[in-house]
């Protein structure tokens, strides 16, 4: 499904003290089947911006187009039902959502909410579960027994078992130990290949970006500041340092090979391109 | 739909109110409460509620807020005063249909209860509006020490209070994230009869006392990790002090009272 924002503002408690600016003028195009990341410092918009996504927020001004649907400040949460399926959201630590007796029944909630039968959505949430890798003695389990890691696979499960067509993230690996965020990372890839899912990703992992982005979105202070692939976003280093964000390890470690002599076509963003580029330059008893 | 409410929310700022003595004001708002019953004639209304608008001056805040702010408590205030003029007999009866009547003391009663009702929620919000929750506790903590002579644990009592006033917004914070989560998995919380809407609360109000059991057992290890022991006579940070302020403040709600007491014998 294709995402577009089209000038959209939203303003937090308007007319009150506490009256606060969210997003301001935002447009931009995600194409169906993609991969976008969105990035930039804590407090800059970015669940804010993703939040609009399935109507949780309404902008206050401007259109959001996912598919052929047009959520706009008019629009009445009677129609937002479908869209909540279809966009299929994982909050931070969405564990914290997780009451239900059992795994299986937690991660069939969702399903039975948009009016599956009782044996489809429990085929659903068997299917859900089979996708993140939860083994099926767990699905009898009370969600509340398991470890961390499992109980975030079971809310992302049960996000996933309503069959979304576009999946949104919200910094899905945070609090994860490095191997548990490469395997979720991993996970989220090879989902996003099997179902042909359009995936939007909040992070601030420049690594994830590089490795997975097909383009990045900047935010800072409730703007949308730069779109582009992650070469494009990587450019220039002291840009992305003035907007308090990283070069992916990548890169970084270019960087300091640049200030040893090396010399790269373009600036390396994955272990892959620095290996490549690498190659030609290291002395033969190196090799 | 949480954020509309103003009774209860404190706003920073630095009017001559929110620096006043929180004894002074938890005290002085109570006063004001229980005056506001000796409210009899029309003359004595125009007063009580020229004196609120003057409270209301001197918060710093606008108007409009305070007006938005009581806006989704006068269904309650408006149905309370219904009830008074349906069911109260007396006077002259200008309409009756089984129990029901309209009768001259009915519609006294009413407006009265409309009135004073007004005043009361109304002096409460300026309250909370401008004294910190911190304040409260501390205010209640020193107005409640007289108790410890019959061994009423005070300094436990006043530290739930300021546990429970501290985790408020962080409850409110923590259940609107829950609520968004479970809408985007196809609950309706606005939608749908009695029964319905009641089932939608349990994906609510479990993921939320889960967190807030754990959040108090990490709050637990934290104070005791930092040596907190209940009972000791503990010294504190924030010192309250009596200005001249709150003896200004004092003398002006007495003022208020005999003016009230002279009016309504008029």
């Amino acid at each position: 499904m294709a995402i577009t924002f089209d000038h959209v503002n939203y303003m937090y408690q308007p007319n009150s003290p506490f009256e606060a600016v969210g997003l301001s003028d935002v447009s931009f195009t995600v194409p169906s089947e993609s991969f976008t990341a969105i990035i930039g410092h804590t407090g800059s918009g970015k669940s804010t911006l993703v939040q609009h996504l399935n109507g949780l927020l309404k902008p206050t001004s401007g259109t959001v187009t996912v598919d052929d649907f047009q959520l706009t400040a008019k629009t009445t949460n009677k129609h937002l039902k479908s869209l909540h399926q279809h966009v299929g959201m994982v909050f931070q630590f969405p564990e914290n959502q997780l009451f239900d007796q059992t795994v299986e029944r937690d991660i069939a909630f969702g399903p039975l909410n948009f009016g599956f039968t009782n044996e489809e959505a429990m085929s659903l949430a068997h299917q859900a579960a089979h996708d993140v890798g939860l083994p099926d003695e767990l699905l009898n389990r009370s969600p509340f027994e398991l470890s961390g890691g499992q109980m975030r696979r079971v809310a992302i499960a049960g996000v996933l078992a309503s069959q979304p067509r576009v999946l949104v993230l919200d910094e899905p690996t945070a609090g994860l130990d490095p191997r548990g965020r490469a395997e979720m990372m991993a996970m989220f890839a090879k989902l996003k290949a099997d179902q042909q899912l359009t995936v939007i990703l909040v992070t601030h992992q420049m690594d994830d970006v590089a490795d997975y982005a097909d383009q990045a979105l900047v935010m800072a202070h409730s703007n949308l500041i730069k779109a582009g692939t992650p070469a494009e976003i990587f450019a220039n280093p002291e840009w992305v340092k003035a907007q308090q964000l990283a070069l992916p390890t990548a890169a970084n470690f270019a960087q300091h090979l640049v200030t040893r002599g090396f010399e790269f076509d373009s600036l390396p963003l994955t272990a892959e391109q620095l290996a490549i580029q690498l190659r030609g330059q290291l002395p033969k008893e190196g090799r | 739909m949480l954020e509309q409410l103003t009774l209860g929310r404190y706003i920073p700022g630095h009017s001559w109110l929110h620096r006043l003595d929180p004894r002074a004001k938890l005290v002085l708002a109570c006063y004001f409460i229980v005056i506001a019953f000796l409210t009899t004639n029309w003359l004595t209304y125009v007063l009580m509620f020229a004196f609120i608008g003057g409270v209301i001056f001197l918060t710093g805040l606008s108007f409009s807020y305070f007006v938005r702010g009581i806006g989704p408590l006068i269904w309650l205030i408006v149905f309370t005063a219904i009830l008074q003029l349906l069911f109260t007999p007396g006077g002259h009866i200008y309409w009756h249909w089984g129990i029901l009547m309209i009768t001259s003391t009915g519609i006294q009663t009413s407006t009265a209860v409309f009135l004073r009702f007004l005043l009361i929620i109304t002096m409460a919000t300026v309250l909370t509006l401008t004294t910190a929750p911190l304040a409260i506790a501390d205010g209640v903590e020193a107005l409640l020490r007289p108790l410890r002579v019959i061994h009423f644990p005070v300094a436990q009592t006043a530290l739930m209070l300021s546990v429970a006033l501290r985790f408020v917004p962080t409850l409110l914070d923590e259940a609107q994230t829950i609520m968004n989560a479970q809408r985007a998995r196809g609950v309706e919380f606005n939608n749908g009869g009695l029964i319905k809407r009641l089932r939608a609360i349990v994906p609510l109000l479990i993921p939320l006392f889960v967190g807030a059991i754990g959040r108090a057992d990490d709050l637990a290890t934290a104070m005791e990790s930092r040596g907190y022991q209940g009972a000791t006579n503990r010294t504190r940070y924030r010192v309250l002090k009596w200005h001249n302020a709150d003896t200004i403040a004092v003398v002006v709600i007495l003022v208020l009272n005999v003016v009230l007491v002279v009016l309504r014998h008029m």
